[in-house]
């Protein structure tokens, strides 16, 4: 009778552990469009509106939770903050006069005005998920799907009140009709092509650092690059018809918090902080754009990003 | 034990697998403690373990596992794997050394939350995805090791309040629990053949 129990018992948990096996390796080795994907983004497409209502019923307790940190975290927040508030009226005033300068030279100049979004619809989503595996990848589960226009690599930012919203948070990986998921900037598989608007506007590619993912480096810049702190870093975008980039330009990306003149020379990089607040969103926006040729390559890289390591 | 009493079991871990995985996508992990995010998935699973056993425990790994693989559009097989040898290793040292301490869940929770944590992250090297290691994963490692074990005893208490009840009787239990009030220990019975 225990020979029996025991057989039993190895035999059911070798069956699962095979299983598991089974699934990984099929699983892996199949594209995106395969059934094992199939059957999965239709478990995502049936889960995401219960995912939805557990999302909005759980909302006063995850704020509940988040109301010590935050608590903890303001009163640094509003000093750090009256003290930008000062500075950049003084800014502000100058800003203006070249604003309004600016805008009556390419009047005459007949140019745009080269903010990137247009042809750009703005659809806000909620968050409603957050992946477990947050020390591996970074990525958020928003409410929109292909439903709603949303296609795999279009551009997302944060959204919502506060100081610290509005910039770029990530792009569409992976997308099912009724939900998406986004890959954040801070992901270790991200890199966004950026500027920096110091005096040069100097190029370089922004990705995260090793094991504190909300510190972002500013990597291959120029070794004499004359970067402050507090300058803001922006999308560089990109139109080539060859490799055009995921995200139109000029969109708010984050702030440099350590540009040690050193670590420019020898790594040629600077630190920067996200200007999104990327770990208490609620809500995001996705640009989706028209469909076009340029979309579908998108759609094919990301598509095939997601069937190497997940979206 | 009538048929019905037999499905009320797997029905309750069905539910409790289902709710567990949906409140942690939901809630817990968009609260961030210290940079890094509580997961109880393990400890539910590892509790599962010790109060039903490794058998239960094993197969309730691997539905909850295969859930979450599903749900996080994750490779499918990952977490199924690591959470069967979550499962079942709760049961069997329920199994083979019957713990009795009130702690036991606490110890539990920390190892099942530390080796889900590193599992899953080995996983994932293994299979290419490219991510960072230094001594600040280390750290995010440790601090979540540190949540999950302070989340354990409470979720195994309310585990244990879910499936009690309809746990099979022990016979390992239950002769303990013979001996201890006053039975004869097997030593000091009369053997049939004296």
């Amino acid at each position: 009778m225990y020979d029996k129990q025991v057989r039993r018992r190895r035999a059911v948990l070798a069956l699962l552990v095979v299983v598991s096996l089974i699934l990984l390796t099929a699983y892996f080795g199949e594209s995106a469009g395969s059934p094992l994907h199939s059957v999965q983004r239709g478990v995502v497409a049936v889960l995401s509106p219960i995912q939805d209502g557990a999302s909005r019923a759980l909302k006063p307790v995850r704020d509940l939770f988040g109301w010590f940190g935050d608590t903890a975290r303001a009163k640094t927040e509003r000093d750090q903050l009256r003290k930008q508030r000062d500075q950049l009226l003084h800014e502000v005033a100058g800003y203006r006069v070249a604003m309004q300068e600016n805008a009556q030279l390419r009047g005459v100049l007949g140019v745009d005005d080269g903010s990137g979004l247009q042809g750009y619809q703005q659809h806000t989503a909620r968050v409603i998920g957050r992946p477990l595996d947050n020390l591996v990848s970074d990525r958020l589960q928003l409410d929109a799907g292909s439903g709603d226009g949303v296609r795999v690599g279009d551009p997302v930012i944060g959204s919502g009140s506060g100081a610290n919203t509005g910039g770029l948070i990530g792009h569409i990986s992976f997308v099912a009709p009724n939900t998406s998921f986004v890959t954040l900037i801070t992901d270790p598989s991200s890199a966004v092509s950026v500027r920096v608007l110091d005096s040069a506007g100097d190029f370089g590619l922004m990705k995260s650092s090793v094991g504190n993912p909300l510190d972002l480096l500013v990597q291959l810049l120029p070794r004499n690059a004359n970067i402050q702190l507090d300058d803001i870093v922006v999308t560089a975008g990109s139109r080539s018809s060859a490799l055009e980039s995921l995200y139109p330009p000029n969109i708010p990306v984050g702030r440099v918090t350590k540009a040690d003149p050193l670590e420019l020379d020898n790594d040629q990089q600077v630190h920067v902080s996200p200007i999104a607040d990327l770990r208490h969103l609620d809500y995001a926006q996705i640009l989706t754009g028209p469909a076009s040729a340029s979309g579908q390559q998108r759609a094919q890289v990301g598509g095939n990003a997601g069937v190497a390591g997940g979206p | 034990m009538s048929s019905r009493d037999g499905y009320q079991l797997p029905l309750r871990l069905a539910a409790l697998g289902f709710l567990t995985v949906v409140v942690q996508i939901a809630a817990i992990s968009q609260v961030t403690v210290f940079g890094v995010s509580a997961d109880i998935s393990p400890l539910v699973v590892a509790s599962v373990g010790l109060l039903a056993g490794s058998l239960p425990g094993a197969v309730f790994g691997f539905a909850v596992g295969l859930f979450v693989d599903l749900a996080l559009v994750q490779t499918l097989g990952v977490t199924a794997l690591l959470f069967i040898a979550i499962g079942y290793g709760a049961g069997r040292l329920r199994e083979l050394r019957d713990p009795a301490h009130g702690l036991v869940p606490l110890a539990v929770g920390a190892a099942a939350t530390g080796f889900a944590t590193v599992g899953f992250a080995l996983m994932q090297f293994l299979l290419g995805v490219r991510a960072p290691v230094s001594w600040l994963l280390l750290r995010d490692v440790v601090v979540t090791i540190l949540i999950g074990s302070l989340l354990a005893l409470p979720v195994y208490a309310l585990v244990r309040r879910i499936v009690q009840g309809t746990l099979p009787q022990d016979p390992r239990r239950r002769r303990r629990r013979a001996y201890t009030t006053g039975g004869l220990s097997p030593l000091q019975r009369p053997s049939a053949g004296r």
